[in-house]
């Protein structure tokens, strides 16, 4: 029930990988890890591992979204499930994030 | 109506902690039923759904507490309902009380909740919500599939608004 965070900077892209559940209990560690980041960068999300997911989770990625968009950076999430991917679309999320199955 | 077959509830801190708690209780429970993986998929964020706006609730007041989570098994349905009152409840009692769910009830909840509210609503067959000085909300999702009529949940709801 934990969530890993990896995070692999190379010059101003970091590629950030998860692994575990997004709930209410990990997604404000999550937030803590990630906005610092948030600042002209481009941050590459990936979800593939990630068994779990809600609106906590969802809420952080808006608000990384956010920033970034403020800074110039960019946010991709990649390696979505269908499940996830459905979470994304229901919300209209999708509509404007950059997600993608691959 | 048919009558509850089993009910099952938990009690947990008021605490981020403790929600996938609530999520592996859901598991256990649904898993018997027969509900399929997307079902159970989407019972497991409603009910956290709940669950992490109770926790919330109970942490912008400071004031710690429990939060319950109740569940009706029935034969062909499934109904939970999550109350941060911290006190044991009279399922079907409390579930009589409860309005049917409705926009304007969502714009209160969306301003705490974030999407909470809305995924609820979005992956449960039914749902209802109690403002008091806490929140309680009640959802169902029906086996199969399997929902009821239109004129039939239109009827239940005429019947609590008469009643008030």
């Amino acid at each position: 029930m934990d969530l890993k965070i990896d995070k692999q900077q190379n010059d101003r892209k970091i590629v950030v990988t998860l692994a575990g559940e997004i709930d209410a209990f990990t997604a404000p560690k999550l937030r803590e890890e990630l906005l610092p980041f948030a600042q002209g960068n481009t941050i590459i999300v990936n979800l593939r591992d990630v068994s779990y997911l809600d609106s906590t989770g969802l809420g952080v990625f808006v608000g990384l979204f956010k920033q970034l968009k403020k800074t110039d950076g960019e946010l991709q999430l990649i390696e979505l499930s269908d499940r996830l991917k459905r979470l994304f679309e229901i919300t209209g999320l999708s509509h404007v994030m950059n997600i993608s199955a691959n | 109506m048919k009558q509850v077959m089993d009910y099952i509830e938990i009690k947990v801190p008021a605490k981020p902690d403790y929600v996938g708690v609530i999520r592996l209780t859901l598991s256990g429970i649904v898993s018997r039923m027969g509900y399929t993986y997307e079902e159970i998929e989407d019972m497991k964020i409603a009910v956290s759904e709940a669950a992490t706006n109770a926790v919330q609730h109970a942490y912008a007041k400071d004031e710690g507490g429990e939060v319950i989570v109740g569940f009706a098994i029935y034969q062909d349905k499934l109904e939970i309902m999550v109350a941060d009152s911290g006190k044991s409840f009279n399922f079907l009692e409390i579930k009589n009380t409860l309005q049917p769910y409705t926009e304007s009830s969502t714009v209160e909840q969306l301003s705490e909740g974030g999407l909470g509210l809305y995924l609820i609503e979005t992956l449960m067959d039914e749902v209802r919500v109690l403002n008091h000085s806490g929140v309680t909300v009640f959802m169902m999702k029906y086996l199969g599939g399997e929902r009821e009529n239109h004129d039939e949940t239109n009827s239940r709801r005429e019947t609590f608004e008469e009643r008030n």
